[in-house]
């Protein structure tokens, strides 16, 4: 890469741009000052000289593909509404008079490069304190003085650099993240006392320090007393909370005999230093907390860059082109009335359900319906918010706010109340229930069994079987076992939201598939032409004229013919209808059937939305022929079906029409079901039904009309092909690459739940030497000190490594 | 052998200490990023080409 460093040695057959690396135009741009370096476009080079004239070059030197391509975007205001009182009042962190902070989100950056330039954004805007970093959640932390800069110029530097943040409405009001801490302080505190006590325990297990015990013993356990309480008041507590909460809702989870457990190990240590009979199971106790708060952080362990909690204000943007009488201004996407008139430019998304007052509409809903193809719309029609216009800018009349949408009621319904969905009915909360009563059972038994005999005996042998009973090892189990699966699937580009989701995974029996932008793929299509033959002529002087224009349909029509330098003349684009011009004085006519004169077929009378994904084409008097485009399905797509359709029943819910219907039945199989023409809210009723029949049900979709569907789905997967784009709010993100290995990682999830089921096995032993001890009340501290971490210790590396085994046979 | 109260209290003052260090590092937000710094840490005088992350 040229920079500031000597110029390239090796004569490259195509200059690269100094700034993105693309191969330049036959003719680069050039700087005058330095004419060894050569540019792409405009976009690139005025970032390069922004850099250069801050002596920044180093950004250049710390990665070798730290520029990328500078997509021209340039509307005058459209960082306006960052100056709006409320906006910064909702972005800011903090404020005052001369100091200002807040995040930004930059789903751009990749390199080193990025955070070396981001962090030294104060060289290039003097108003800038300072700014940081987190690679991994992709942030920028800014401060800036209010007083030598604004909000608006921040942004718009970043923008001029090419890292224009993302700012959404889910920005606005949204609280800076903070990490869980909580848990790394319980933790460090566990530690703490686990690693002090154990100390202070020794002397009590060896003969050779029998003096020792007896003289300071009493000492040691106070002090172990002391180090153990604030393990129980601050490190335990998540334990007690969770119990509480299950038992509120008449339920027992698995943390219930966990504190229970905890709390007659703390009472009988207690007790023991208290009357002074023992040194206590302090060490146990602690111990125990600590390696199951190691099990909680392997749980929580997660993505941090993936975001699975998207609503569709993470799509909408923040402001929008407010059209008053006098001016146009740029409001808040909130403050939208019923009634305002707005403008919404090119690549912009419709914030509100509106009516379109003037220009001419080409919506593409393929995010919000799964409509493949752009719909057209014209003056007085209604067009419905997400959607994003393509071509001219229009002006449309805002018909309900916001939040009374279309799109937007779905997030209304009640299954996005729910918090918390589908944790309760994990095998470890089952498991921990039979565990209580058993427990429970036992415990009464070795107390029927004692007290006749020795009153003494028998309240030493039911708080140890209570003790022992605590499913330590068992409550290790499943995180460490579904922790490694989640990091296996990490590792093949599925991003699962928590180590909960590979049980329901496993689990499930139902796959249920959206089809535009899931089982298709909307970066490529694939074109067929229909009709009389053309001659290899007309079909370069059809390629000439589309390219002309900027209709999405023409562009793609354009990527599919030969490219050529035929000269098009008087070249005019009927809104709505179709293209026109005179290619080496051949009439061509592109466009709708009407348009180019084509007779009416059967074919023209099917819906509307079908006829859409049809372009019609005439040179001169010739016959007409049409240009018909296809779905391209994903490439592992029937391999991936027919791995399935032997395990799972499948089915399909479009939001598209059903053109696609006969192809889609030869790659499900007679068995599936197939609906189309869905809205967001039935889709999301077809789970329901499901679910409602008793089976799991596992969504892959990728759109906001998806949304609703992966909410209420046990295992939503919202498809996307790269990361940092929007996802609706799911339980996993697989990167569209990895389409292919969808079979074999839902198996591997199943292999999971075995390994689980292995591992309960192994901590059931532990517990049954526990309790056989503990009935016959010889359960002591010492054997608490040794079956403990023996039984912890060894789930977990049991558990990884068995997942890690079943991860090796699938071959992933 | 009065020693040993001397002893094991100055053994849990450096033991609190360094629960204290860790408590602080996890208050300065440091097991909240643990890559950028790895990155930062080789800018300045010599710049390195790092991998792409």
């Amino acid at each position: 890469m040229p920079t500031l460093a000597p110029a390239p040695a090796l004569p490259l057959p195509r200059t690269a741009c100094a700034h993105c690396g693309d191969a330049c135009p036959d003719e680069p741009i050039k700087l005058t000052q330095e004419p060894a370096l050569s540019f792409c476009c405009q976009g690139c080079r005025a970032v390069y000289e922004l850099l250069a004239a801050s002596n920044l070059c180093t950004y250049y030197r710390l990665d070798e593909h730290a520029g990328q391509k500078v997509l021209a975007v340039e509307l005058p205001g459209r960082f306006d509404y960052l100056d709006s009182e409320s906006v910064q009042a909702q972005l800011l962190a903090f404020r005052s008079p001369t100091l200002a902070r807040l995040t930004l989100s930059i789903p751009q950056m990749h390199c080193a490069s990025c955070i070396w330039l981001l962090e030294n954004l104060f060289k290039l805007n003097a108003g800038i304190t300072a700014s940081r970093v987190n690679f991994l959640r992709k942030e920028l932390s800014i401060s800036y003085q209010p007083e030598a800069t604004s909000l608006k110029e921040v942004v718009k530097l970043l923008a001029a650099i090419n890292y224009e943040p993302q700012i959404t409405l889910a920005e606005l009001g949204a609280q800076p993240h903070r990490g869980n801490r909580l848990l790394y302080y319980q933790l460090g505190v566990a530690a703490f006392a686990f690693g002090n006590v154990m100390l202070l325990a020794l002397p009590k297990y060896f003969s050779f320090t029998q003096q020792l015990q007896s003289t300071f013993g009493r000492f040691f356990g106070w002090l172990s007393l002391l180090l153990a309480l604030p393990v129980l008041l601050l490190s335990a507590r998540g334990f007690y909370q969770s119990a509480w909460q299950g038992l509120r809702q008449r339920y027992i989870n698995l943390d219930f005999p966990i504190s229970l457990g905890l709390t007659a190990l703390f009472v009988t240590s207690v007790f023991e230093v208290v009357t002074q009979r023992g040194p206590g199971y302090f060490d146990s106790f602690t111990g125990l907390v600590f390696f199951m708060l190691i099990g909680k952080w392997v749980q929580q362990r997660s993505y941090d860059a993936l975001r699975f909690d998207r609503d569709f204000a993470s799509y909408f943007p923040v402001a929008v082109t407010l059209l008053t009488k006098a001016s146009e201004q740029s409001v808040s996407v909130k403050e939208l009335k019923a009634g305002q008139r707005i403008r919404v430019r090119h690549q912009e998304i419709i914030p509100a359900d509106a009516i379109l007052l003037r220009g001419q509409g080409q919506i593409d809903y393929s995010f919000v319906s799964g409509e493949s193809v752009p719909v057209a719309k014209a003056a007085g029609e209604t067009v419905y918010a997400g959607g994003r216009q393509m071509g001219e800018a229009v002006e449309l009349e805002v018909v309900r706010e916001v939040s009374q949408g279309y799109l937007t009621q779905l997030w209304n319904n009640p299954a996005f109340q729910k918090e918390e969905k589908a944790s309760l009915e994990t095998y470890a909360n089952n498991v921990g229930r039979y565990f209580v009563a058993l427990t429970l059972l036992l415990a009464l038994g070795a107390v029927a069994y004692w007290y006749p005999r020795d009153p003494h005996m028998a309240l030493r042998a039911f708080t140890s079987v209570l003790v022992i009973a605590c499913p330590c090892a068992l409550s290790l189990a499943t995180p460490f076992a579904l922790g490694a699966a989640l990091r296996v699937l990490g590792r093949h580009k599925f991003y699962l939201k928590n180590s909960a989701v590979v049980e329901t995974l496993g689990r499930a029996d139902t796959l249920v598939f959206d089809k535009t932008g899931t089982l298709t793929d909307v970066k490529r299509s694939a074109v067929e032409y229909v009709g009389p033959a053309l001659f290899p002529s007309h079909e370069e002087a059809v390629a000439a004229v589309v390219r002309h224009s900027t209709h999405p349909l023409s562009q793609r029509l354009a990527a599919e013919l030969p490219a050529n330098a035929l000269a098009v003349t008087d070249f005019a684009e009927v809104p709505g209808q179709g293209l026109r011009g005179f290619v080496g004085g051949r009439e061509v006519r592109v466009g709708s059937a009407a348009f180019v004169g084509a007779a009416p077929t059967t074919e023209n009378s099917e819906p509307a939305a079908a006829l859409q994904s049809k372009v019609f084409v005439r040179v001169e008097d010739g016959p007409a022929g049409c240009y018909v485009f296809r779905n391209v399905y994903r490439n592992d797509l029937r391999s991936v079906l027919s791995a399935l359709g032997q395990h799972y029943r499948l089915a399909v819910l479009s939001g598209d029409n059903d053109a696609e219907a006969a192809r889609l039945r030869g790659l499900f199989g007679p068995h599936a079901e197939l609906h189309f023409h869905q809205t967001p809210g039935q889709k999301l009723d077809y789970i329901a039904r499901l679910k409602q029949q008793g089976r799991t049900v596992v969504m892959v979709g990728d759109g906001l009309n998806d949304a609703g569907a992966l909410q209420q789905a046990d295992a939503g997967i919202a498809l996307t092909d790269t990361l940092s784009n929007f996802s609706p709010a799911c339980d996993g993100i697989l990167e569209a690459g990895s389409f292919g290995q969808l079979a074999t990682t839902l198996h591997f999830s199943k292999d999971c739940l075995h390994v689980v089921l292995a591992t309960f096995v192994l901590s059931f032993c532990y517990n049954g030497i526990g309790l056989g001890l503990a009935v016959q009340g010889k359960f002591t501290p010492i054997v608490s000190a040794i079956l403990m971490p023996i039984s912890s210790l060894s789930v977990m590396v049991f558990a990884t490594l068995l997942v890690r085994l079943a991860a090796w046979r699938r071959g992933l | 052998m009065t020693i040993i109260f001397l002893l094991i209290g100055i053994s849990l003052c450096v033991a609190l200490t360094f629960l204290g260090a860790f408590l602080w590092a996890v208050r300065s937000g440091q097991y909240e990023d643990d890559y950028t710094p790895s990155v930062r840490v080789l800018f300045d005088d010599e710049a390195t080409p790092d991998e792409t992350a």
